[in-house]
């Protein structure tokens, strides 16, 4: 028995509808820009509040309420201020900013020129991936359709608020998803994050200048919040948890794709089982990775229990976490991007972690002494353990290794690198052991991951 | 570089001990200056704060406050409850604050030091045979200390270009470097040569300059001294000497009036290298590369090795009657130097006032590059100036020289290490009369000289001298000179003593400087030799605020400097 | 300008409107990289010391960048250029049998150019389109669901030269909605 919600699409709304393509005259005949009339009729402070009032906490990974985000800028310094979407979408197992792009680009830039005008900024930038090769056409067009309807660039809707906006495109780097990465990235250099202290990018961002980054979801619910208000929005969802969310499901699903549900309406077992069809036939859930690679792994049949911030007591099963930005906290990983990646009993946990390993290897800047060494000595080990060459002591040897890592790095990718090993090696320690003595994989599984 | 701080000192808490540091200075130097050793590689005091190798990593807390109203929450016991950073923070970006609070020697800040060390040796090669970092390598020294003492890496290790060639002086072998990145802030920030860079990502980054570009500025040499381990060694001292058998003596630079304080490195009387000793007034941790070479002149063929009087070699005291006999009733010129030391000009001044003299001095100048090579390139024209050796900024050139001898106002010579012939007297006019050359190398003007007396090179004496911003450094004595030579203010002393009717002058630089401080303004009481070699004095400049000194804004020198410091 | 750059004229006016949209010129070089290797297929040395030149920087700076991006190549790829993603959602719906494939089926290792230059291969990191894996990116059209047979039929088509008039492949852009303008 199922008491399954529905999806609300707020965001992805017209996104998938036949109707309804990414030219403006769509987005126009939906009410679009409205909310951006609404915005510049309030005092910029006002719109401010509004966004935090409505608890929207950031939907790129690291869930900071943006409201909060938003009152660190520093006003005050004389520089100008920069506004830019981090549109670079890199997470393993994250999808839904493309649908944005490339569906309803218009709903971002309405969005960024809500939050330019609240934090007052008079030049934005979209940070796109590479990859979206024909994203940063769909921008590019899509902005200068808007420019000519007043709605972006020079006195916007015949105010004296101008924003320009660009589009920028990356190359293929995942550091690049890294604020100050980010902002390194912009200003033409290598992508090394910054120390921070003291280069926080409220106060030392964009040119030493105070800089907002936010991601792609986050700036698209902006306009939502304008238009029902910031009290109403934060009535969607849980407290402390406000919105819809975007979850990308991902992996040995029979439905995966993406799916945009209140905050905390469903739990992971109703999104598994039901809204994507459960696992493929024959098989059994192993592992869940939650909020793309990043975040720590799940067993299939751990258990979770304590307090949540609320005082409630909870005791949940894979099955019982709700899907929002505490839920998954509480279970001891995080929602992080929202990508949701599921492994069925064909996986060889070992070779998955040997994947995982890689990426972050790979995709290191290499600035940092623990990062740049441990995560390369990480896939180096599972790597070997994979062709034949594991030892029982590799488990706690990686485990080691990524607790050296965890906490002493400049940026949080020496997180985004320990967590994964150090959860798959505690949870699954007895599938590290046995590779040791045999290098089998479990029984039904042809399946290579590296 | 990002704690620029004033000198108001304030209380912290170093490991449990109350100590006061000055406010705004950053841990690493809050702690080094108790005596407390916080290891680092990427971070050094004159370069920006990079934040990379994680080496420095502290545990840090600030005295809590109330977020509503900003007072100070408090312990039981009335002391302020201190909120401590959850992850460690890099101690070289982390100021201090009043009622700071650091931990250097906890369990957690010994683990990430014995991490930080693990993952710098996983790829680094075991070249510490044949790698000239030996003895003075940061990876060594904190391994020893700091490490866990053994590896657990048994996979293979990355390999990147070894003994590349990055510039003339300079030899890169990229397995060894640990990407600290010290020598590209440097490059753009000090030597203002924006020319290296790191290629590829992750472990894979390699330090390297542009296909067709080399580390070939001036200033090279520097990201040798300090790269903290042995990926940027010097071509030149390459493979010579193990650093463990050199002694350290000080010095100071002779290349030009920037006056770099140097370390010269021998072993047994030979000079093998000489590095920049930190002076945070006059060259911070820097000097040039060509002032790198100078030792070189010490052992080179021209250098006169013994007095002789016609050519013929003599023992010294022979020579010096020579010279005696060159000057008795004649009326003598005597060519000073800017090359030579404070005690010697004050000498040849005097000797100057016995014998009546015309003194003569020429300054050598040549471009300035903004940085330390100043466009006056003898370390000690203000010293000339300081003892009165003459009272106008010295030009190019002895053209009055040359006009004396010609109208017969000179009728003898006494020439310190100068080369006349090229400063514009011809050898017509020197064929007219005796000469006698004190100097440490052979020229053309020594060839013709009647005397020649041999000198000491700057190696193989005591002496100081006074740089662009008129402070007055003080060097020791290096190396032993040749066989049988003594330094000039003795050979100095002796034709004085020998022309006077009472012979008081002495060479020993007790009573020399004795006698300096009473006669001249600018000097103290008091004031030693040694007690200069440990800390410099400033003259004051106001007297010759009107002379068109030649130099150029650089690194710790603007034109309208003030005596103060 | 000593060192010889052949940029068509629409490259060179792209350049010339891009550099201004940003404050500064240095921030603008991953844009002129990208407008550089568009038309010449690669950035090589030469082209490093055009653009540092172009932007009043050092070669160095530039060459930093080229190497530091998987995106950004010193030596071009092939005339098709195929990239598949390796990262774990897609690994786990089988991307590691359709690279074997396409090794097979094209004639080039992953991560080389086929020798005649017709084909290149390049096992890339997450591409963003984790729900529809394996994903694979043709030169700027990206595909899902190459597993297993779809593999084999797709890289048939596509060495056929019958991709783009495959109903049964159609790539994610083209799938886009669009309308005639009103």
């Amino acid at each position: 028995m199922s008491n399954l919600p529905k999806e609300r699409r707020i965001i992805l709304k017209n996104a998938d509808d036949p109707s309804y393509s990414n030219q403006i005259d769509c987005y126009v005949r939906m009410g679009g820009y409205e909310n951006l009339k609404k915005a510049i009729s309030m005092q910029p402070e006002e719109v401010g509040e509004e966004v935090l009032k409505s608890g929207i906490r950031g939907r790129g990974g690291a869930g900071f309420p943006a409201g909060m985000k938003w009152k660190f800028l520093d006003r005050k310094s004389g520089k100008p201020i920069y506004l830019i979407c981090n549109a670079d979408e890199s997470e393993p197992g994250t999808f839904k900013d493309r649908q944005i792009i490339y569906k309803d680009p218009h709903q971002l830039i309405e969005g960024m020129m809500i939050a330019a005008y609240a934090i007052g900024a008079k030049l934005s930038f979209i940070y796109i991936r590479a990859e979206f090769h024909e994203g940063a056409r769909i921008l590019n067009r899509a902005i200068e359709e808007a420019k000519s309807h007043g709605f972006c660039g020079n006195n916007i809707l015949g105010t004296d608020f101008s924003c320009d906006l660009v589009v920028h495109r990356g190359a293929g780097a995942y550091i690049c998803g890294e604020e100050t990465g980010l902002i390194e990235s912009l200003e033409g250099k290598r992508p090394n994050p910054r120390i921070k202290p003291p280069y926080f990018p409220a106060v030392l961002g964009l040119y030493q200048c105070p800089t907002i980054v936010n991601n792609v979801e986050t700036l698209c619910n902006v306009r939502h919040i304008i238009e029902m208000g910031g009290d109403e929005f934060s009535k969607i969802g849980k407290p402390n948890n406000t919105g819809t969310r975007i979850w990308c499901v991902s992996g040995q699903v029979v439905k995966p794709g993406y799916y945009e549900f209140e905050c905390g309406s469903l739990t992971l077992g109703q999104m598994i089982f039901e809204v994507c069809g459960g696992l493929l036939p024959g098989r059994s859930l192993k592992a869940v990775i939650p909020g793309g690679s990043s975040a720590k792994v799940l067993r299939a049949d751990e258990r979770f229990s304590g307090t949540l911030k609320d005082g409630t007591e909870f005791d949940w099963g894979l099955e019982d976490i709700p899907l929002d930005f505490d839920g998954p906290m509480a279970a001891g990983s995080m929602s992080g991007s929202g990508g949701i990646i599921v492994m069925d009993d064909t996986v060889d946990m070992v070779e998955a972690m040997a994947n995982v390993n890689a990426f972050y290897a790979h995709e290191s800047c290499g600035q940092c002494t623990p990062c740049r060494e441990g995560s390369l000595w990480m896939r180096k080990i599972t790597q070997r353990m994979c062709s034949g060459g594991a030892r029982e002591e590799d488990a706690d040897l990686l485990l080691s290794v990524a607790n050296q890592i965890e906490g002493r790095t400049i940026c949080a990718f020496g997180e985004a690198a320990a967590w994964p090993t150090q959860s798959f090696v505690t949870k699954f320690k007895d599938d590290f052991i046995q590779k040791a003595s045999s290098s089998e994989k479990p029984e039904n599984s042809t399946l290579q991951l590296i | 570089m990002i704690s620029p701080h004033n000198d108001d000192l304030i209380t912290i808490r170093l490991n449990g001990s109350e100590v006061e540091v000055p406010n705004g200075i950053n841990a690493v130097e809050a702690a080094a200056l108790h005596g407390v050793e916080v290891p680092h590689y990427c971070y050094h005091p004159k370069l920006s704060v990079a934040g990379n190798c994680r080496m420095c990593l502290v545990e840090m807390g600030t005295p809590m406050r109330d977020r509503a109203s900003g007072e100070a929450i408090l312990e039981d016991d009335g002391s302020p409850k201190i909120g401590w950073v959850p992850k460690p923070v890099i101690g070289c970006a982390t100021n201090v604050s009043p009622g700071m609070h650091l931990r250097t020697e906890s369990e957690l800040v010994q683990d990430c030091r014995e991490g930080i060390m693990e993952f710098l040796l996983v790829n680094h090669p075991l070249d510490c045979p044949i790698c000239d970092q030996a003895g003075e390598c940061r990876l060594q020294e904190f391994a020893t200390d700091y490490g866990r003492g053994f590896s657990r890496y048994v996979e293979r290790k990355n390999v990147k270009p070894k003994r590349t060639r990055l510039g003339p002086r300079v030899t890169l072998d990229d397995e060894r470097c640990i990407l600290c990145s010290r020598c590209i802030r440097f490059s753009q920030e000090v030597a203002k040569d924006d020319v290296l860079g790191f290629v590829d990502r992750g472990s894979f980054s390699t330090l390297t300059c542009f296909p067709g570009k080399e580390l070939s500025n001036n200033y090279s040499l520097n990201t040798v001294d300090i790269c903290p381990v042995g990926a940027l060694t010097s071509t030149d001292f390459r493979f010579k000497m193990r650093v463990w058998f050199l002694k350290e003596s000080k010095s100071i630079c002779t290349e030009s009036s920037a006056g770099c304080n140097t370390l010269v490195s021998s072993r047994e009387g030979k000079i093998h290298r000489i590095t920049p000793r930190r002076n945070d007034q006059v060259n911070d941790t820097w000097m040039t590369d060509s002032g790198r070479t100078l030792f070189h002149s010490v052992r080179s063929g021209n250098r006169i090795l013994r007095p002789c009087v016609e050519n013929q070699d003599v023992p010294m005291e022979e020579a010096i009657s020579a010279a005696l006999n060159c000057f008795k009733g004649k009326k003598v010129g005597v060519v000073a130097s800017c090359h030579s030391t404070l005690e010697e000009q004050y000498l040849t001044k005097k000797l100057i006032d016995l014998t009546q003299a015309k003194a003569f001095i020429r300054g050598h100048f040549g471009e300035d590059d903004g940085i330390l090579l100043s466009a006056d390139r003898s370390p000690n024209l203000r010293g000339a100036l300081l003892v009165n050796l003459t009272n106008q900024y010295p030009g190019e050139s002895l053209h009055s020289l040359n006009d004396a001898i010609s109208s017969g106002e000179v009728e003898s010579l006494l020439v310190l290490n100068e080369d006349l012939l090229s400063s514009g007297v011809t050898e017509e006019n020197l064929d007219k009369l005796p000469i006698v050359y004190l100097g440490t190398h052979a020229n053309e003007t020594s060839r013709l000289a009647k005397v020649t007396l041999p000198g000491l090179t700057v190696f193989e004496k005591n002496g100081s001298f006074i740089n662009r911003s008129f402070i007055l450094q003080a060097f020791e004595q290096s190396i032993p000179g040749p066989v049988g030579l003594v330094p000039q203010v003795n050979i100095i002393c002796d034709l004085i003593n020998q022309l006077s009717n009472e012979p008081s002058c002495s060479a020993s630089f007790d009573d020399l400087w004795e006698s300096m401080n009473a006669s001249i303004e600018g000097l103290p009481e008091g004031l030693t030799h040694t007690e200069l070699v440990k800390s410099a004095l400033q003259i004051d400049r106001t007297p010759w605020s009107d002379m068109p000194f030649v130099e150029k804004e650089a690194l710790h020198y603007t034109v309208e400097e003030t005596t103060v410091v | 300008m000593d060192n010889q750059l052949e940029l068509s004229e629409l490259t060179l006016s792209k350049i010339d409107e891009v550099i201004p949209k940003y404050p500064e010129k240095r921030s603008a070089a991953l844009m002129v990289i990208h407008l550089v290797q568009d038309e010449l297929g690669s950035v090589n040395d030469t082209a490093c010391e055009w653009i540092a030149d172009r932007l009043g920087l050092q070669p160095i700076n530039i060459k930093e960048l080229v190497t530091f991006y998987p995106m950004l190549v010193q030596k071009p790829w092939g005339r098709k250029h195929i990239r598949v993603c390796r990262t774990l959602p897609c690994a786990l719906r089988g991307s590691y049998a359709t690279c074997k494939t396409f090794e097979k089926k094209f004639g080039v290792k992953e991560g080389h150019v086929r020798e005649d230059g017709e084909y290149s291969l390049e096992f890339m990191e997450c591409l963003a389109d984790c729900g529809q894996g394996p994903v694979v990116i043709v030169d700027e059209k990206t595909y899902e669901n190459i597993e297993g047979e779809r593999a084999e039929k797709f890289a048939q088509l596509l060495t056929d030269g019958k991709l783009d008039d495959s109903e049964e492949f159609t790539s994610y852009e083209d799938s886009l909605i669009k309308l005639p303008e009103s």
